[in-house]
């Protein structure tokens, strides 16, 4: 963008620079409004996270909203059952871009310990397309602090330009599934999801080394 | 408490043509006993029992068994066990739902997990699985499918 | 002028108080059906959180069990593997050494206190109070977490129970700010009670709000304080007398009319008398082993563990009701059956009852205090 030198010459004299872009990002990812979606265990873990000790709030997230449409990222924090996935989906498609989704604890990730169970399903992340995992069982309140300041290095480094939601407007939304005889039909969305690779819209923020 | 001993007498004296067989700590009645060992056991005052604590469905390959924890608040006593069997083509049971209140949903899981029919109950349908599901989970002839595929 | 009656048309209303809803008791549904605000029939639909618990167990070893039974009601880590620990102890006949008792007695008692206060906070979220009392719950939780922490390696799913004693014994400097804690919570409790107690909004909004009587109480099963609320003298410590409690000396508290606020008070009480139970216990607690030998190999291999043929039922009484562990053994290392008898699946039974003819706002306020988590009603 602006060379780092002339930054902060022009600071000096009371000029801030900055592009549309940082600007937008800045604004969305100091103030995510996650929705209130505990599911078991780990829902505890990320009420303690929103209270006074390790304080979500400092981060812009203490506003946990009640209805999906008013939400920006929703913590699947928790097992996801077969009986329960098709809600999932739903409120995820209720959700208004540009949307984020954390799986918070290993059940939601791939099933975590209860894997092998006849009603869990194995990692949400079958249904819908994940930004950020958190393992741990339950993950300590910090990994979730982590967790976040992760995803708010993801939004910035979002280019506006080349997001689907700003373009055109379009909204992600993803077919529910439907219960059968055994098990949810289909196993899997082909979309977001591939048995070989899992998840695929997962991008790895990681720095290059 | 008393022993099993007592208790067994006791029963038999009361309620003439009931079948009693005493396994260890719990008696094995016939289902067609049940509701009036569980009637008797209710009003009668050295007993009073008037708390089902646990109803457990098994599943044993060549029939299906009903487990009764009975306890008595009143006197501060129990457990009084009982158990029923039946065989896996004809699964049903009278329902202790009118007599003991909390029976209630104790028995629908059973007859979700295990597929005991309980007849009588006011409200027999599955409690934890969906209303679809085709199977009964926790039978040991029961496959989950594999999400693998 | 002819005053005429028109009766205006109305139609019953069926909403669905979804699985997901800002109540933090978490996946359950209650299908509604409303005439106007007020509440004619009520269905609670649960399952959303069926995590087959008992059909995994079947599958593995005793031992591996009882990290499944911390995420039974994942509130009270330590109280549920006390049961089943109880239980397979009853099966197989293990001793517990003195010290391991002490132990017990002292982690269960601390998680009666983290277990009632963390409710009374959820509870003033139903009524409206949102956060401010969760916030002070949460910050006297926090201070006994970092005693099980320190003991267990975990903060919540401590895994700390095993047949015959526990894992570890105390790290040093445990029972100075064990005494520490326990000594001021009386204080914590009356700034608790100061704001709570009197206020006017809870007592009128939970006062004579879901009655629930005694002889209904009885014939619903319903265990726990919301038993003792309605006037039963039934507490499993006192009429089993299980592990060393007989030795103790509390009270149990009993409850007058059986409504809201009955059931919110009871619990304060009960805190304070888990204090006691706590001083006495630190005051008293010897040197010696943790846990006993046969114990102990069954820890290091449990594949080897192999009880003796039968069934065994073992009950508690855990801060919400009874909590029993239904075992069948045929001699092999892995149960046969394994089944949870959970307090809060069949304190429901009762629900729909207290339900009728209420407000759909009460009705909030009545599933708060019956005080469920769903990772016990479903397993």
């Amino acid at each position: 963008m602006v060379d780092e030198g002339l930054k902060s010459e022009l600071q000096k004299q009371g000029l801030f620079v900055t592009s549309i872009e940082q600007l937008y990002n800045w604004g969305r990812r100091s103030s995510i409004w996650p929705l209130q979606f505990g599911l078991a265990c780990c829902a505890i873990e990320m009420i303690a996270t929103a209270c006074a000790r390790y304080d979500l709030a400092r981060f812009g997230a203490e506003l946990f909203r009640g209805s999906p449409r008013q939400a920006d990222l929703m913590i699947v924090a928790g097992t996801v059952t077969k009986k329960m996935a098709p809600q999932v989906v739903r409120l995820y498609n209720q959700m208004a871009e540009p949307k984020y989704v954390i799986t918070m604890g290993a059940c939601s990730i791939s099933g975590g310990p209860f894997r092998e169970g006849y009603n869990v399903l194995q990692g949400i992340d079958r249904y819908i397309p994940v930004d950020v995992h958190i393992p741990g069982c339950p993950p300590r309140p910090e990994a979730l602090l982590e967790g976040i300041m992760n995803l708010q290095k993801k939004m910035d480094a979002q280019k506006l330009w080349q997001m689907e939601w700003y373009k055109q407007g379009k909204k992600r939304e993803y077919p529910v599934p439907e219960f059968g005889p055994n098990g949810l039909i289909p196993k899997y969305n082909p979309e977001v999801f591939d048995p070989m690779k899992g998840n695929i819209e997962t991008e790895d923020i990681r720095p290059k080394t | 408490m008393e022993k099993i001993e007592e208790i067994q007498k006791n029963l038999e004296q009361h309620i003439p043509g009931v079948e009693l067989i005493a396994e260890r700590d719990a008696f094995l009645i016939d289902r067609k006993d049940l509701l009036t060992v569980a009637r008797h056991l209710k009003e009668n005052p050295s007993y009073a029992i008037d708390y089902v604590s646990c109803v457990t469905g098994v599943d044993y390959k060549e029939y299906l068994e009903c487990v009764y924890h009975f306890y008595s608040m009143a006197k501060k006593l129990g457990p009084i066990i009982l158990k029923v069997r039946v065989k896996k083509e004809d699964p049903k049971i009278p329902s202790l739902t009118p007599l003991f209140r909390g029976a209630e949903f104790q028995e629908r899981e059973a007859y979700d997990m295990i597929g005991i029919v309980f007849e009588g109950h006011p409200d027999l349908r599955r409690i934890l699985m969906w209303d679809g599901f085709a199977h009964f989970p926790l039978r040991k002839d029961y496959i989950p499918e594999d999400q693998d595929v | 002028m002819e005053e005429e009656n028109i009766a205006l048309e109305t139609q019953l209303l069926e909403i669905n108080l979804g699985p997901q809803h800002p109540s933090t008791h978490g996946v359950f549904r209650m299908n509604v059906t409303l005439d106007g605000e007020t509440v004619v029939r009520l269905k609670p639909v649960m399952g959303y959180l069926h995590r087959n618990h008992e059909k995994i167990a079947e599958s593995g070893t005793y031992l591996s069990s009882m990290p499944f039974t911390d995420r039974l009601d994942y509130f009270c880590s330590m109280t549920n593997n006390l049961a089943y620990a109880l239980a397979v102890e009853k099966l197989t006949g293990i001793e517990v050494p003195e010290r391991a008792q002490y132990i017990r007695v002292i982690m269960a008692e601390l998680t009666r206190l983290v277990n009632h206060t963390v409710l009374v906070g959820f509870l003033m979220n139903d009524l409206g109070a949102f956060f401010t009392p969760t916030l002070y719950a949460f910050r006297e939780r926090e201070k006994i977490l970092d005693l099980f922490e320190a003991t267990s390696g975990a903060r919540m799913m401590c895994n700390y129970m095993r047949f015959g004693g526990v894992k570890a014994d105390f790290s040093p400097g445990f029972i100075e700010k064990a005494r520490e804690i326990v000594a001021n919570y009386p204080r914590f409790l009356d700034e608790f009670e100061k704001l709570l107690t009197e206020n006017e909004i809870l007592m009128s909004r939970c006062q004579n709000v879901g009655i629930l009587s005694k002889e209904l109480a009885v014939q619903a099963s319903v265990t726990g304080p919301m038993l003792r609320a309605s006037g039963v003298d039934y507490d499993i410590r006192k009429v089993d007398g299980y592990s060393i409690y007989p030795r103790f000396k509390f009270r149990v508290p009993l409850g007058e009319k059986g409504d809201v606020y009955d059931r919110y008070y009871i619990r304060i009480l009960e805190m304070r008398e888990s204090c006691k139970i706590l001083e006495q216990a630190l005051r008293d607690i010897p040197e010696g082993e943790f846990i006993s030998k046969q114990g102990a190999t069954g820890a290091k291999s449990p594949r080897t563990f192999k009880p003796a043929k039968g069934d065994v039922y073992g009950r508690i009484e855990a801060p919400k009701g009874e909590l029993g562990f239904y075992l069948v053994s045929d001699g092999t290392a892995n149960p046969y059956r394994y089944h949870v008898r959970p307090p809060s699946f069949i304190n429901l039974t009762i629900l729909e009852d207290m339900c009728l003819g209420q407000k759909i706002a009460d009705t909030i306020v009545i599933l708060g205090s019956i005080d469920i988590v769903l990772g016990e009603v479903d397993r």
